[in-house]
C-alpha cells in the first residue's frame, strides 16, 4: 500500500473545474455533430470558467489563514484564489469574444486551449514551490504557443505562434536555470522553505534569483523581455491576445509578487532594485514604440508592456500597500483590455482586414455604444479620472512613495504623459475626422452582424472599468484580505 | 446636500441626454431644462448661503478610499458660491447658444456640455485634493472632444495641444499631491496642513499657471479659443481658466505659506508681464476671437497679481474679476459667434460697419468692449482697481504696470469696436445682413444685466466672498497689510 498524501480538492478545485470544461470540450470536438458544436464549445466553457470563478470565491472566503498544501507543493491562501477569479472572469468575457469569430476548424480544440490554459493560469498563481511554478508556466503557455498559432490560414498567425514558442521556451529555460541554481544552493523548492535554507548569501543563489525574475519577465512581457509582444500580439487571433494580455499579465505578475516576498525576502535590497530598473526599462520602451505604432494591435501591444511598468513599481514598492495597489489596478487593467480587445476584434471582423488607427475612423459615430466603450477603455489605460485605471496609478505611486522612492512617482508621471499621445490618438480616429463632421462614413462590407455575446463582454467590461473607480473601496478592502496571505515584514 | 444636487444635477441630465433617443430639438430642449434647473438650484440658495460665517456651507462628505485617506467631501465658501454662479449661468447660456446654433450630433454634443458644468462645479466645489483632481481632469474629457468635433478647421491640432499642455500640468500636479497627501495622511484640504517642499508647490503651481495660463504656459491659447465652438470658448475663457483661480486661492496660498513668500516676486512679474504681453498680442490680433483670447490672458494675469499680493483688497478684488471676466470673455466670444455665423468669418479684414442698421448688435458689442476696458464705474474697473490697490502694497512697481495695462485694455478695446462696428462696410458683411434676434438676446442681455448689476453693486461680490471679508487672515496669508496706498 502505497501512502499518498492527503490532498484538499477544495483548494485545487477551481483549476480542476476548468480542466474538466476543457476535457469536456474537447471530447465534443469529436462526438458532437459540427453544426452544434461551437455552441456545445461556447456553453462548456462559459460553465467551467463560472464554475471556476465561483469555486475560487468560496476558497477565498474559506482561506483567512494561509496553508500549504498537497505536500507543500501549492498553497491555498487569498492571493492566490483572488487572482483566479480576476483570470476566470477574464475567460468568461474571452468567449464572449470569441463567440462571433467566423472560425470553420479546430472550434472545440480552440475552446478547449483556453480553458486549459486558463486552468494552468489558475494552478500557476497558487504555486508554491519552484516546481509547481515551472509545470504551470509550462502548461499555460504550450496553451497558448497553440492559441497563437491557430489560425493556420494566416501567415501573421504562424509566425506569432512560432515566435512565442521560441522566445517563450527561452524564457522558461532561462526560469528553470534559475530554479536549479536556487534548489543548489539551498537544497529546498518550497517557497517558504527557501527563504528559511540557509546558503543564501551565495552568488549562484542571487544569480537563480536573478534568472526566475527573468524568466518571469518574459512572461509579463517587461522590457528588455518583451521583444516578442508586439509581433505575438499582432500576429495572434484577436481574442487570444485580449486573454494574454489580461490574463496572462495577472497570473504572472501575481506570482512575481508571491516568489519575490515569499522566497527572497532577505534579498529584497537587490530585487526591489532589479524590478524597479525592469518597470522603468518597461515604461520608457513601451510609451516610445507606442506611439509610432499605426495597428491598433500592436500599440495596445506596446501599451500592455507600459502597464508591465506601472504594475512593476507596485512590486518595487515591496510593502502591503503595493501588493494591493498591484491587485487592485490588475481589476480595471484586465477590464480595459478584455474590452478594448473586444472592440479591435469587432472592427476586425467587420472589415475583415487588420484595424490601424485609420481603420478605426468614424467607429465611434457609426456604433457609438463600441465607440464610447473604447475611448473608456483608453482613458482608463491613460488614468484619466471616472475610471479604474486613475485610481490604480494613484495607488501604485502612493505605494512607492511611500516606500521612500519618490523619482519613481515622477518618472511614472512622465510616462503617463506620454502615453496619452497615443491613447489620445485612438479617441481621436474614433471620433474626430480631420475631413469634417458629418463626412461620409468608412462602409465596408455593409452593416455589421450584431454580435450579442461581443456587446454583453464590452458592457461588462465597461461596468467593471468605470464601477471600479465609483467602489473602489470593496475591491481594495478584497485586493486587502489577499496581500494579508503573504508575509510582509 | 445642495453641493452635492449641483454637481449631480448636470452630470444626470447629461446621462439622460445620452441615453434617450430623441430628436435633435427635444434633446436641446432637455439640455436647456438640466442647465436651468441648475442656475435655479444656485439662484434658489442665495437666500441661506452665509457668506460671513467661517463655516463651509452645504458642505457633503463621504468615505471613499479609506487606505489612501480619500474622501467625497464638497462644500463652499463664498468665492466657491460665487465660481459655481458663473460656472451655471455660463454654462446655461453656452447651451443655449448650442441650441440655437443647431449643433451636429446633439445627443453627443449636449451630453457633453451638461458633463463639462458637471465636472466645473465638482472643480470649484471639492475639499479633498483628490477629489480635485478628479474633476479637474474630468472636464479635459469633454473639453477634447467638443473642441476636436465641433470646433473650426484647425480644431484637432488645437484640442491636441490644449490637452497636451493642460495634461503635462496636472500631471506634475498629481505627483505633488500623491507627495503631499501621502506625507501628511490624508488628503482632506481641511486637515492636510500646510507644507514648505517647494517642488510640492511648484508642482501645484505649474499646473494652475498653464491653466490660466501665465506667460511661459500660453502656448495652447490661441488655437484653442479661436477654434473651438465659440460657446465653448465661452467656458473655456470664461470659467475652465477660473480653475486656476480657485486653485491658487484655495491650495496654493493657505497651504504653501512659505513658498508663496519665498516665490511672490517671482509669480507676480510673471503675473505683470502676462498682462503687458497679452494686453500687446491682443492689440495686433488680425480676428475678433484673437482679440479676446489675448485679452482674456491679459485678465488673467491680472487676477493672478491680485492673488498673489495675497492680502485683503488683492485678494477681494482677484474674486470679483474672476467674476467679471468670466462673464464679460464669455459674453464677448457667444457675440462673436453670433458675428461670425453673420459674415461667415471673424478677421478684422472682413468685419466692420456693422453697427449701421443693426442698433442691438452695436449697443451689446459697445456695451461689453466697455466693460472689458474697464470703464471707472464698472465692475471691471472696481476688479482691477482693487487688484491694483492689493498689488501696490507688495511692490509700487507692479500696480504702475498693472496701471499702463490697463491703458493697453483701452486700445484693443476700442480697436475691436471700430473695427466690428465702424470704419467702412466690410467686404462680408452684406447690407441685409440682420441684428441679433430674440433667441441670441435671451443668451446675451442676461450676462450684461449681470455686469451692470454688479456696476452698481460690487461689493455683492467683493464683501461676500470670503468670511468675514478678512480674506488675508481666513487664508494664512503672510505680511503686508492690506491697506493699499
Amino acid at each position: 500500500m502505497i501512502s499518498r498524501p492527503p490532498v484538499d480538492w477544495l483548494a485545487l478545485s477551481p483549476t480542476l473545474a476548468l480542466l474538466a470544461a476543457s476535457a469536456v470540450t474537447l471530447l465534443g470536438a469529436v462526438i458532437v455533430p459540427r453544426a452544434h458544436r461551437r455552441v456545445f464549445s461556447v456553453v462548456v466553457s462559459l460553465a467551467g470558467f463560472t464554475t471556476t470563478a465561483v469555486l475560487a470565491g468560496i476558497v477565498f472566503d474559506r482561506s483567512e489563514t494561509p496553508s500549504a498544501v498537497v505536500v507543500q507543493s501549492m498553497v491555498r491562501d487569498r492571493l492566490g484564489t483572488f487572482a483566479a477569479v480576476i483570470i476566470a472572469i477574464v475567460g468568461l468575457g474571452i468567449v464572449l469574444v470569441s463567440v462571433g469569430d467566423r472560425r470553420r476548424d479546430h472550434v472545440g480544440e480552440y475552446y478547449a486551449l483556453l480553458t486549459a490554459s486558463a486552468a494552468g493560469m489558475v494552478f500557476f498563481v497558487s504555486a508554491g514551490n519552484l516546481m509547481t511554478m515551472f509545470l504551470a508556466l509550462e502548461w499555460f503557455s504550450i496553451g497558448l504557443y497553440v492559441l497563437c498559432a491557430l489560425d493556420t490560414h494566416r501567415r501573421e498567425s504562424l509566425e506569432a505562434g512560432l515566435k512565442y514558442l521560441i522566445v517563450g521556451s527561452f524564457g522558461s529555460g532561462i526560469l528553470l536555470f534559475g530554479c536549479a541554481l536556487v534548489y543548489g544552493a539551498t537544497g529546498e523548492l518550497g517557497f517558504s522553505a527557501i527563504q528559511q535554507a540557509t546558503g543564501a548569501d551565495d552568488p549562484l543563489f542571487v544569480a537563480g534569483m536573478a534568472m526566475i525574475l527573468a524568466g518571469l519577465a518574459f512572461k509579463i512581457s517587461a522590457a528588455p523581455f518583451h521583444m516578442w509582444t508586439p509581433d505575438v500580439y499582432q500576429g495572434a487571433p484577436t481574442p487570444v491576445t485580449g486573454f494574454m494580455a489580461a490574463a496572462t499579465k495577472v497570473a504572472a505578475l501575481v506570482l512575481t509578487l508571491r516568489i519575490l516576498v515569499t522566497a527572497f525576502p532577505e534579498q529584497d535590497e537587490i530585487w526591489t532594485i532589479a524590478v524597479a530598473a525592469l518597470a522603468i526599462a518597461s515604461l520608457a520602451i513601451g510609451n516610445f514604440a507606442a506611439i509610432a505604432q499605426r495597428d491598433v494591435k500592436r500599440m495596445l501591444a506596446y501599451s500592455s508592456v507600459s502597464h508591465a511598468g506601472f504594475l512593476l513599481i507596485a512590486i518595487a514598492a515591496n510593502s502591503e500597500a503595493g501588493g494591493e495597489a498591484l491587485l487592485y489596478y490588475l481589476i480595471p487593467y484586465s477590464a480595459a483590455t478584455v474590452g478594448a480587445f473586444a472592440v479591435v476584434a469587432a472592427r476586425e471582423r467587420e472589415l475583415a482586414q487588420p484595424v490601424t488607427l485609420d481603420r478605426l475612423e468614424g467607429l465611434g459615430w457609426e456604433r457609438p455604444f463600441l465607440g464610447v466603450s473604447l475611448w473608456a477603455f483608453v482613458l482608463s489605460m491613460a488614468g484619466f479620472p471616472l475610471t479604474g485605471g486613475f485610481l490604480g496609478k494613484l495607488f501604485v505611486f502612493s505605494a512607492i512613495y511611500e516606500a521612500g522612492w519618490w523619482w519613481l512617482v515622477v518618472i511614472g508621471v512622465l510616462a503617463t504623459a506620454l502615453s496619452l499621445a497615443y491613447y489620445l490618438a485612438i479617441v481621436k480616429s474614433l471620433f474626430m475626422r480631420e475631413s469634417g463632421v458629418g463626412g461620409p462614413v468608412v462602409a465596408a462590407g455593409g452593416s455589421p452582424p450584431r454580435d450579442l455575446p461581443l456587446q454583453v463582454a464590452v458592457g461588462a467590461a465597461l461596468v467593471v472599468t468605470i464601477g471600479s473607480f465609483f467602489f473602489v473601496q470593496p475591491l481594495v478592502d478584497l485586493a486587502q484580505d489577499a496581500v494579508a496571505s503573504l508575509p510582509f515584514t | 446636500m445642495l453641493t452635492t444636487l449641483l454637481i449631480a444635477v448636470p452630470l444626470a441630465g447629461a446621462l439622460l441626454v445620452w441615453i434617450l433617443p430623441l430628436q435633435r430639438e427635444s434633446t436641446a430642449w432637455l439640455a436647456l431644462l438640466a442647465a436651468l434647473a441648475e442656475v435655479g438650484l444656485w439662484l434658489g440658495s442665495i437666500r441661506n448661503f452665509e457668506f460671513g460665517s467661517d463655516a463651509q456651507q452645504y458642505s457633503a462628505s463621504r468615505e471613499w478610499f479609506d487606505q489612501l485617506g480619500i474622501s467625497y467631501a464638497v462644500g463652499l465658501y463664498g468665492f466657491q458660491y460665487w465660481l459655481v454662479g458663473l460656472t451655471v449661468v455660463v454654462g446655461a447660456c453656452a447651451i443655449g447658444y448650442g441650441a440655437w446654433a443647431e449643433r451636429e450630433r446633439a445627443r453627443a454634443y449636449f451630453g457633453l456640455m451638461l458633463f463639462l458644468v458637471g465636472a466645473l462645479v465638482g472643480v470649484f466645489a471639492a475639499q479633498d485634493l483628490i477629489l480635485f483632481y478628479v474633476f479637474f481632469e474630468a472636464m479635459l474629457i469633454p473639453i477634447y472632444v467638443l473642441v476636436g468635433v465641433w470646433g473650426g478647421p484647425g480644431r484637432v491640432k488645437a484640442t491636441v495641444t490644449f490637452v497636451i499642455y493642460t495634461m503635462a500640468g496636472s500631471l506634475l500636479m498629481l505627483a505633488a499631491i500623491v507627495a503631499f497627501g501621502i506625507s501628511q495622511g490624508t488628503f482632506l484640504l481641511a486637515d492636510i496642513g500646510t507644507s514648505s517642499n517647494d517642488w510640492i508647490f511648484f508642482g501645484f503651481l505649474v499646473a494652475f499657471a498653464v491653466k490660466a495660463p501665465l506667460l511661459p504656459f500660453h502656448g495652447w491659447l490661441r488655437a484653442a479659443y479661436t477654434e473651438a465652438p465659440p460657446e465653448v470658448a465661452a467656458i473655456l475663457s470664461g470659467v475652465v481658466s477660473k480653475a486656476a483661480v480657485f486653485g491658487l486661492v484655495w491650495i496654493v496660498l493657505p497651504h504653501f505659506p512659505q513658498p508663496v513668500d519665498d516665490f511672490r516676486d517671482l509669480v507676480l512679474v510673471l503675473a505683470a508681464a502676462t498682462l503687458v504681453y497679452g494686453s500687446v498680442l491682443a492689440f495686433r490680433q488680425p480676428d475678433a476671437r484673437g482679440v479676446i483670447a489675448y485679452s482674456s490672458m491679459a485678465q488673467m494675469g491680472l487676477i493672478v497679481l491680485g492673488i498673489f499680493a495675497s492680502n485683503d483688497l488683492g485678494l477681494d478684488g482677484a474674486v470679483l474679476h474672476s467674476v467679471n471676466h468670466g462673464v464679460v470673455s464669455a459674453a464677448l466670444f457667444l457675440v462673436c459667434g453670433m458675428i461670425e455665423t453673420r459674415a461667415g468669418t471673424g478677421e478684422f479684414a472682413g468685419l466692420g460697419g456693422m453697427a449701421k442698421g443693426r442698433p442691438i448688435l452695436a449697443t451689446m458689442v459697445m456695451a461689453l468692449g466697455m466693460f472689458t476696458l474697464a470703464v471707472p464705474g464698472s465692475t471691471n474697473f472696481a476688479g482691477e482697481f482693487s487688484i491694483l490697490a492689493g498689488v501696490f502694497a507688495r511692490g509700487w512697481g507692479y500696480a504702475a504696470v498693472g496701471a499702463a495695462a490697463i491703458v493697453l485694455a483701452a486700445l484693443y478695446a476700442l480697436r475691436f469696436i471700430s473695427a466690428v462696428l465702424h470704419e467702412r462696410r466690410g467686404s462680408a458683411v452684406r447690407e441685409e445682413t440682420g441684428d441679433l434676434v430674440g433667441g441670441e438676446l435671451t443668451l446675451v442681455v442676461p450676462l450684461v444685466a449681470i455686469l451692470a448689476a454688479l456696476s452698481v453693486w460690487p461689493a455683492a461680490v467683493s464683501e461676500r466672498s470670503f468670511p468675514a471679508d478678512q480674506p488675508a487672515a481666513f487664508l494664512g496669508a503672510q505680511g503686508a497689510e492690506g491697506t493699499g496706498p
